[in-house]
């Protein structure tokens, strides 16, 4: 093979920013972040790209390209044509810092808000005994690299910066699903999934699960089931008639979203 | 910009424990310092999340005995001494394989999910050199799982935080995308604290804390077919250098006999061992399974000598010998070797793994996931279906900071490592799956550490030198003010390329001491380096202060590989292939004096009685000289002696190892 191909590059920071058109040699066999690489290499020397494993296993090069949320250590040069300009742009739902590198605080911030995994106390390191299937699961959410891509894409923050307090997107949704099922998880957290996490945005398009470069099946198996527990609850008569006659509140036997205090600007 | 010489322009933070690198070692190093009470930093070079453990695919090595009863932390201390050669710290070892089962169930109790055996317990399987199956694993990413839950487990300490001090980063905090340059001291010579940049901006920051513990993973990027990403410049080891900390064992560096090798782009990518381990061989391109041939003399009991027996061994192993393909990886990845060189290599230049004829598909699918997908997304190659092309790759580095077995502190008074950064544990050669149970182990003992070194100088706690943090500014901004220079970018390929040449899986010394002399030049026009563009998120900068720390480990590897004369684990000599029993008593130890590198020989930790005894006496012959042996008791005790009594021996042998160090 090899042969020049035509890259235009988002290169700007916060403030301003245009894309720049550059010609890089590309060789049998390579994906679009050896080409970057190349270009930093050669041409760009400052060109901000963040990269950690190149095997897809860590989750740092997504960026979107021409137009699609990918990992581009995953995308192979040849599902392109030599004569096609390839638009290489950073991720959009999320701030710029500088050309490809976005701000993903986030996501980040999202984590911390989701009570975390709770065992039954009584029972000692060592002695969980748990089956493979009862675990498979959560094994699938937890094979999440936080590439962020599902994020970027989910149409609810994509373009309505204003839902990104009350919704914390399908990783962090999954993230909910995979300790609900997690089965030595005692905590519900079916009512928060709802009210502080937003579960009832998702209208199921299903965009996260295309862009999930680890093929998990983000809608299908976390989302989905996760309304039907979040619905179950709701209108079991039971939990119905309960929540009426003692008053109590809603919080009891769910841990309440954590809501770390504002952080100091540094 | 006048005013970005000043040490007024650095961001300040004040910590008890400064933790440089969020991987395994470092996430449990912090975690435990913060246990203590400690309030802790986490310096992560990457995003938090992404460090290098995620890449760790095979599993834990933990004698916990779920898959085969038989198996205790006297054997899984066995194979690993094997592993290295015998050039191990034994005390590391054996803190090791006693300590490993705890480390790991603490991460089932923090959130991780371990693939499972029949009655539920956590699963363990095969791997290179492990008697048992020891391995705790998921699937083939159990590095990610590790890392996920120990992220996690940072994050539920920060919601306690957040409850009972109104701050979630009261108790411990992440800087991510921050790297550190130089480590700071007092007019004393004690640790003082951290200085580097954030990424983002590139404003430059100090963290000053009296203890700092280095948890910076290895030096694979010194070389051009690595497993390694960008991340692994060596920074710990250079640091610590630069501190006045000695380096140990650092001519071995590890390569792992699988890599992928096409297409170009992918070459030096990990393929797992857990192909191996769960059944896959390694041919030639006659289709010779040609590892039945390269069984060393050491190994010859342990290992079938034909494919018959070996392929029992999966399903009979009390029984059956272990097939040859599971020898440790130092003897795997010299054998494939030397196939390539004999002519009989694969289309692009490896051997063949195959998997494809041994499992059916489905059982490929499930046990390993990543790698199906890795072939299939990377390579167009379906490994259910047809052999993978590999070759060696450089993986891990054995060498680092010298440590105190049981705290990970260095000889630099508030200065600790752990995990792949510190030295000793592994000896010349490590076996899979001991690296994650490294990173917590040690990693949990180096927060200890640094946790009681903190108590001790509560009274007086060290601050920063001044001019120290003046110089570390310039240094760090010295290439963007440089105009007429050469790209970093391209001193780093060529270093790569040179070590990857002269100081790689087979060395010669006419050909190492090339490399010294090469390494001079790329010194000179490292220090001269130029670099466009501002301190924001700017790459060439950071590559540019990268590689100061790359040549300096870049010259410890190739002084040390020069100095020992014989062929051990990961360091093969081609004008002396044995493998000597007297410098097997030698540990060659690096330090900086000045600018310069200086090399002294040690003599190893002495193994202590009761863990001798647990190996035969004719296999030490095989490791040890006339007088060594001369020197073993008459009569062998029958088992390990108690416990109480093996601590306090071990004690006094620490002592006696940290009088040694001469500083």
């Amino acid at each position: 093979m090899g042969y020049k191909a035509k890259f235009r590059v988002w290169r700007g920071d916060a403030g301003t920013g245009a894309l720049q058109d550059y010609e890089v040699e590309v060789n049998e066999g390579e994906v679009v972040l050896d080409v970057l690489h190349r270009l930093q290499a050669t041409q760009a020397n400052d060109l901000a790209l963040r990269w950690n494993c190149k095997a897809g296993k860590c989750g740092s090069c997504s960026m979107e390209i021409n137009g699609r949320p990918r990992l581009g250590c995953m995308t192979r040069m040849s599902v392109f044509s030599p004569s096609e300009t390839l638009t290489i742009t950073p991720m959009r739902t999320f701030p710029v810092i500088r050309d490809l590198v976005t701000d993903v605080s986030f996501n980040y911030e999202k984590a911390r808000q989701i009570p975390s995994f709770t065992p039954d106390a009584s029972v000692k390191p060592g002695e969980f005994r748990m089956m493979q299937q009862d675990v498979n699961r959560s094994q699938e959410f937890r094979k999440c690299i936080e590439c962020y891509l599902c994020q970027n894409t989910c149409h609810v923050i994509r373009d309505h910066a204003e839902n990104e307090a009350a919704f914390a997107g399908p990783r962090f949704l999954m993230r909910v699903a995979e300790l609900e099922m997690h089965p030595a998880d005692t905590a519900d957290r079916r009512d928060i999934a709802q009210e502080d996490f937003g579960l009832g945005y998702c209208n199921i398009t299903k965009c996260c699960t295309e862009v999930c470069p680890e093929h998990i099946k983000i809608t299908d198996n976390a989302l989905i089931p996760m309304k039907e527990r979040v619905a179950g609850r709701k209108y079991d008569p039971l939990v119905w008639l309960g929540s009426k006659i003692s008053r109590r509140p809603k919080s009891e036997g769910t841990p309440v979203a954590v809501r770390p205090a504002a952080k100091d600007a540094t | 910009m006048s005013s970005d010489g000043s040490s007024d322009n650095i961001e300040r933070y004040s910590f008890d424990v400064v933790v440089i690198g969020a991987g395994g070692s470092g996430l449990r190093a912090a975690i435990e310092a913060r246990a203590r009470g400690k309030k802790t930093a986490i310096i992560s070079k990457s995003l938090f999340g992404k460090a290098h453990t995620v890449m760790a695919e095979g599993g834990a090595a933990a004698a916990m005995g779920n898959a085969n009863p038989r198996d205790n932390w006297q054997v899984h201390f066995r194979d690993t001494m094997r592993g290295g050669k015998f050039l191990n710290n034994p005390r590391m070892a054996e803190l090791h394989a006693k300590e490993a089962p705890d480390r790991v169930w603490e991460l089932e109790a923090w959130g991780a999910l371990f693939d499972r055996t029949a009655e539920g317990k956590i699963s363990q399987r095969n791997f290179g050199g492990h008697e048992y199956p020891r391995l705790a694993h998921v699937g083939d990413r159990t590095g990610l799982e590790m890392i996920r839950t120990l992220q996690q487990r940072v994050v539920a300490l920060q919601q306690q935080d957040a409850a009972s001090l109104g701050d979630p980063d009261a108790m411990i905090r992440v800087f991510a995308e921050t790297t550190i340059t130089r480590l700071v001291k007092d007019s004393s010579g004690r640790i003082a604290g951290a200085f580097g940049y954030i990424r983002d901006t590139g404003r430059f920051v100090v963290f000053e804390a009296p203890a700092v513990v280095l948890a910076t993973g290895g030096i694979g990027r010194t070389f051009k077919v690595t497993s390694n990403s960008w991340e692994y410049s060596g920074d710990g080891h250079a640091l610590a250098l630069l501190a006045g900390a000695s380096l140990l064992n650092m001519e071995f560096v590890q390569f792992h006999p699988t890599g992928m090798i096409w297409p170009p782009s992918v070459r030096g990518i990990l393929v797992t061992e857990s192909v191996r381990g769960d059944g896959g061989v390694l041919r030639n391109s006659e289709g010779k399974r040609f590892m039945f041939d390269y069984v060393p003399d050491v190994f010859r009991d342990q290992y079938a000598e034909t494919e018959e027996e070996a392929d029992r061994w999966y399903t009979d192993p009390d029984n059956n010998r272990r097939p040859p393909e599971l020898l440790p990886r130092d003897e795997v990845a010299r054998s494939i070797n030397s196939e390539i060189k004999a002519g009989r290599s694969s289309p692009h230049g490896g051997v063949f793994l195959d998997v494809s004829s041994r499992l059916p598909a489905e059982e490929i699918m499930r046990r390993l996931p990543s790698m199906h997908h890795q072939f299939k997304e990377l390579a167009d190659v379906d490994i259910t279906a047809e052999p993978m092309e590999i070759g060696p790759t450089c993986h891990y580095v054995m060498g680092g900071v010298e440590v105190d077995p049981d705290t990970g502190a260095s000889s630099v008074p508030g200065l600790f490592a752990a995990g792949e950064v510190s030295g000793g544990m592994h000896g010349s050669n490590r076996l899979g799956g001991n690296s994650l149970s490294d990173l917590l182990v040690f990693g949990k003992r180096a927060g200890d550490g640094a946790a009681d070194y903190v108590d001790s100088v509560s009274a007086s706690r060290p601050a920063a030198d001044e001019a120290e943090l003046t110089d570390a500014l310039a240094e760090a901004i010295a290439p963007l003010s440089r105009t007429d220079g050469e790209n970093p970018y391209t001193v780093h390929a060529e270093l790569q390329q040179t070590m990857n040449d002269l100081v790689g899986l087979i060395r010669r010394a006419p050909e190492v001491k090339q490399a010294l002399t090469e390494l001079e030049k790329f010194k000179e026009r490292a220090a001269h380096v130029a670099v466009a563009g501002g301190r924001a998120y700017n790459p060439g900068w950071h590559y540019a202060l990268d590689l100061r720390n790359m040549l300096l480990v870049a010259e410890c590897v190739a002084l040390a590989a020069l100095e020992r004369e014989e062929s051990r684990g990961g360091h093969t000599r081609d004008d002396f292939p044995a493998m000597s029993p007297e410098w097997r008593k030698v540990n060659l130890v690096l330090s900086l004096s000045g600018e310069k590198l200086e090399l002294r020989r040690k003599p190893l930790p002495p193994i202590r009685p009761d863990l001798l005894a647990l190996f035969e006496r004719s296999e030490l012959k095989k490791y040890m000289t006339d007088e060594e042996l001369a020197d073993l008791p008459a009569s062998e005790p029958a088992g390990p002696a108690s416990e109480s009594a093996s601590e306090s021996e071990s004690g006094s042998a620490s002592e006696s190892e940290s009088k040694e160090k001469g500083h």
